[in-house]
């Protein structure tokens, strides 16, 4: 069974027809060719298949293709500036040294973007409780964290119990 | 020495493709029409198919093709376009009669040196659930899932061995027929005469310690597709740490010419050691040929993934220590039985490998290793990072601790007794040290943890939640010299502006090697990093030959190879120079793009210029290139400890890491952050090791229980504490820029310092691991804590 769906993906509005039975993940990688999303589990446990739909990140191999009808999609490859430019939390995954195999940083660039843009203030244990839904085997999440950390630069905690406490 | 891009902490060369999203992984490239192979596992350990019937399956619409152990020869007809393979086609091999090995190692010209060949692409004999029986291919995911399902196959299901003492047990039924006792391998060494040293010794102390099955958990599952292309050649692109032995076991599991086969490797989600080995592209082959070539895809699902690709061996140790009373080791006698899986894989090697580098770290005048390697119908075990060291040394640096409680020696002062010395050649390996700093890598780790102040401080504990400090050390090789062949290749061209592409057998899977390579080659040319191109991609049709990513090998002997090829282009650079300038080419060098005076560093001619002329100079024009290959006789020995301080919640058998750190003597580092990222990522999997992570069988049937990332428990970001990551920075002499290995090193030691501190804060001495919080409180209730 197919049904016709209408989004955005990266601001380019698409309208196609897509099975009913198939994930975002499937649209977005074989028909639209969207590879940045990737797939590490099939069954929403690490994260790696991350966008942002309208802004709040999902796991897009268990989101079925036909509830984004509608809805404005971010994927990694729209995260960057047209010219080129990274924006801010690329720049700081690329710094802080948060990139090894590079198969879970999609995700994990996305979702810290989407806690950039939420404007919100987080202590570590939060921006950690955030980023727990994504699986990463090579960093031990330490450059992940302080990445998350440098792109939210402002936005973390740096109350007197944190470790971004700059004392007096 | 002074460099000027070696020691830096330069932007990884792929890191803007990563973030970006444009990277390309295996399964991100497609063909037209690709059609989808799907694998019909056993669902008994241990079982004989005695009929199947595909009729159904084949009947299904959009069913392209159905294999069994049965149809396999079949392949030969199906293939026979013209001379496609032309040893099957001509029926000189029947491919269901061909066992092959799937080890990443390099051939061996020696026959008895070769791997072990116990595996055929599809089995009329299950060895473990998961085993492959059938194969389906078809136009999409949805039937060929059908497909499997419309199999029907009939076993005959045998006793499932599913532990070592089971196998071993007398009159076990064989899991492979030709190997006796279930025993694939029983390679170990003594040195010296150990029952005489332990009868000289003042005290012999004496443990037993294990460890469980572990699985690497690369966040890329295994992927690949394979064709054949219209030069009727095997194409295979693939998720894989060793492109070129790739092609090899391909090529000897289908009988034809390896020249036959190309090996693709784009960019790789990880390995681990679980892509040193070679699980799926043999049946993706199979799957082409059997629809004519067409391109097929074969994508292992994660559950599929955790248990039909390879493990972490499960060891059991028996040691027994011979010690005086000054803490001088005399003798150390080491039984080890590892539990291997139903095919060899590496297991031959593995325990031998763990039980080689072991002996870096304190010599003694006897030492007796024997280890047994068991076939068992659990899934294979293979390499995984440390190959056979996180578990000989979470044994014996466990069993170190007990000696010092025992012996109430301070833990630090009893290793230091023993340890290795700088000029200590092996006896067996014939390696030499030649530079050692785990003395001051110690030192530097005590320092950093607070170590004398928290051993005072945990002394005398009561109360639910107790804190304890603990270390263990470790010595690693840089590649596997003398065991096997250390061969490198690198291949460097010099572009008009002075740019060069450098091109690389050594496989880049998220270690950041492609960076560290690139960094040596712009310290060698004098030109900055973004003037060197590194071709990420292996294809075994244009990159040199070099075995691959494993042993934590390339940077050290893949660096030789590099550094090698980059002096030979800088020479040539020089010479050109030379023949334009009429300056001797030994007063010149290349600094900032510039050739310039050596001494004085004044400005010659530029880069650019020198490289334009071998372009175009009508009458000298040959332009820069290198092609080197490097053999490494040699190996030079990494050291390291780890240092962890742990709270210990009694009630609920809760362990927290406190305080993590790890110090390494991997001589000069190359890039300090891509370094700490290896050492991160090797700590965070060296504490899902002591504290969470066990692949759980059923006892009885051996079937998996946990084979997912939800019920097998990966450490998440909220299960990781800080870690520190340090380095004593001496530069061994043998490397290339004085470097030793560090890819694999961070995980050997974490588990047993973990296992030390919650020993010192708890008196309770854990020699199983994981300690997770089941475990832990069971023995807690056990020795009366609670």
């Amino acid at each position: 069974m197919f049904k016709r769906i209408a989004f955005t993906v990266n601001g380019k509005a698409y309208n196609f027809e897509v099975d009913v039975r198939e994930s975002l993940l499937d649209v977005l990688r074989s028909h639209l060719g969207f590879t940045g999303a990737k797939q590490g589990c099939g069954v929403g446990e690490c994260g790696a298949c991350s966008v942002l739909i309208d802004g709040v990140p999902y796991d897009t191999c268990i989101y079925l293709a036909v509830w984004a009808d509608g809805k404005d999609i971010k994927t990694i490859e729209g995260v960057a500036e047209k010219n080129g430019e990274l924006s801010d939390v690329q720049k700081a995954f690329v710094e802080e040294g948060a990139v090894q195999c590079g198969f879970c940083t999609p995700g994990l660039v996305l979702t810290t973007t989407a806690l950039k843009e939420s404007g919100k203030d987080y202590t570590r244990e939060e921006l950690k409780r955030e980023l727990s839904g994504h699986l990463c085997r090579c960093t031990g999440y330490q450059s992940i964290l302080k990445a998350a950390e440098k792109s939210l630069e402002g936005h973390v905690c740096t109350c007197v119990d944190s470790p971004h406490y700059k004392g007096k | 020495m002074a460099y000027t891009v070696v020691g830096k902490s330069v932007t990884r060369v792929d890191a803007v493709a990563k973030v970006t999203g444009k990277a390309k992984y295996t399964d991100d490239f497609s063909e037209r029409d690709m059609l989808v192979g799907k694998i019909l596992h056993s669902p008994y350990a241990h079982a004989i198919v005695k009929s199947i019937d595909v009729s159904k399956a084949k009947a299904l619409p959009g069913v392209e093709a159905v294999l069994t152990y049965k149809d396999l020869p079949e392949i030969r007809y199906a293939t026979a376009m013209p001379g496609v393979i032309e040893a099957i086609a001509t029926d000189e091999v029947d491919v269901a009669e061909l066992k092959y090995g799937t080890a990443g190692h390099p051939f061996s010209l020696d026959e008895s040196h070769r791997d072990k060949e116990d595996r055929y692409i599809l089995t009329q004999k299950a060895r473990f659930v998961g085993d492959n029986i059938a194969a389906v291919v078809a136009t999409d995911a949805l039937i060929a899932s059908k497909a499997l399902k419309l199999i029907e196959v009939e076993y005959e299901v045998l006793e499932a061995l599913t532990s070592t003492d089971a196998a071993l047990k007398e009159g076990a039924p064989l899991i492979h027929d030709d190997c006796e006792g279930n025993i694939l391998a029983s390679n170990g060494y003594a040195i010296g005469n150990i029952e005489e040293a332990l009868k000289e010794s003042d005290h012999v102390i004496e443990g037993e310690y294990e460890t469980s099955i572990v699985q690497h958990c690369h966040m890329e599952n295994q992927v690949s597709h394979a064709y054949v292309d219209s030069d009727r050649r095997i194409v295979i692109m693939t998720s894989t740490q060793i492109p070129h032995i790739v092609r090899r076991i391909v090529a000897q599991s289908l009988g034809i010419s390896w020249g036959r086969v190309r090996v693709i490797k784009p960019y790789v989600g990880g390995g681990f050691g679980n892509k040193q080995d070679v699980c799926i592209e043999p049946l993706n082959v199979a799957m082409s040929l059997a629809v004519g070539g067409r391109p097929v895809k074969l994508e292992l699902s994660r559950e599929e993934a955790m248990i039909d690709t390879r493990t972490r061996h499960a060891f059991k140790f028996k040691i027994k220590t011979g010690i005086n009373n000054d803490g001088k080791i005399n003798g150390i006698h080491i039984t080890a039985v590892s539990n291997t899986g139903a095919y060899a894989s590496h297991g031959h090697s593995i325990a031998s490998s763990g039980g080689g580098k072991f002996r870096y770290l304190y010599p003694t005048k006897a030492l007796k290793f024997e280890p047994i390697t068991v076939y068992t119908n659990l899934p294979v075990a293979g390499a995984m990072r440390g190959y056979g060291t996180p578990q000989i040394f979470f044994a014996f640096e466990s069993h170190m601790e007990d000696i010092a409680k025992k012996l109430k020696m301070d833990p630090i002062e009893i290793r230091k007794k023993n340890l290795v010395e700088v000029g200590h050649v092996d006896l067996l390996s014939k390696n030499k040290i030649m530079s050692c700093s785990i003395r001051e890598c110690i030192d530097k780790g005590r320092e950093l943890i607070k170590w004398d102040a928290k051993k005072a401080l945990y002394k005398d504990q009561s109360g639910d939640k107790r804190r304890g400090v603990g270390m263990a050390c470790f010595s690693y090789a840089s590649g596997t010299y003398p065991v096997a062949l250390e061969l490198a290749g690198a291949r460097i061209v010099m572009n008009q502006d002075g740019s060069v592409q450098l091109q690389l057998g050594a496989t880049e899977i998220g270690q950041g090697s492609d960076t560290v390579f690139a960094q040596m080659v712009a310290e060698v040319l004098g030109i900055p990093m973004y003037m060197v191109h590194v071709i990420s991609t292996q294809d075994t049709d244009i990159t040199p030959f070099d075995t691959g990513s494993y042993a934590s090998r390339q940077t050290y002997v893949s660096g030789m190879a590099v550094e090698k090829a980059a002096l030979e282009v800088k020479e040539k650079v020089l010479a050109f120079a030379n023949r334009m300038t009429d300056i001797p080419a030994h007063l010149l060098d290349i600094k900032d793009q510039f050739v310039v005076f050596k001494d004085s560093g004044e400005q010659v001619i530029a880069l650019e210029v020198v490289a334009m002329q071998s372009y175009y100079d009508r009458v000298n024009a040959q332009p820069i290139t290198s092609d080197v290959s490097n053999n490494a006789r040699i190996n030079a020995i990494p050291y390291g400890v780890t240092f962890a301080e742990v709270e210990v919640d009694i009630k609920t058998g809760k362990i927290k890491i406190l305080e993590i750190f790890n110090v390494h003597d991997s001589g000069k580092i190359v890039n300090p952050l891509l370094a700490e990222g290896q050492v991160h990522g090797g700590v965070s999997m060296g504490i899902g090791y002591a504290l969470s992570e066990q692949l759980l069988f059923d006892e009885k049937t051996g079937k998996p229980l946990n084979n997912n990332l939800l019920d097998y428990k990966l450490p998440t970001i909220m299960d990781t504490p800080d870690i520190g990551a340090a380095f004593v920075e001496k530069e061994d002499p043998t490397g290339p820029f004085g470097v030793k290995s560090l890819g694999e090193p961070p995980i050997v030691s974490p588990a047993p310092a973990i296992r030390n501190a919650v020993y010192d804060a708890t008196d309770v001495a854990f020699n199983r691991i994981p300690m997770n919080p089941q475990r832990v409180f069971e023995k807690f209730k056990e020795t009366g804590l609670i």
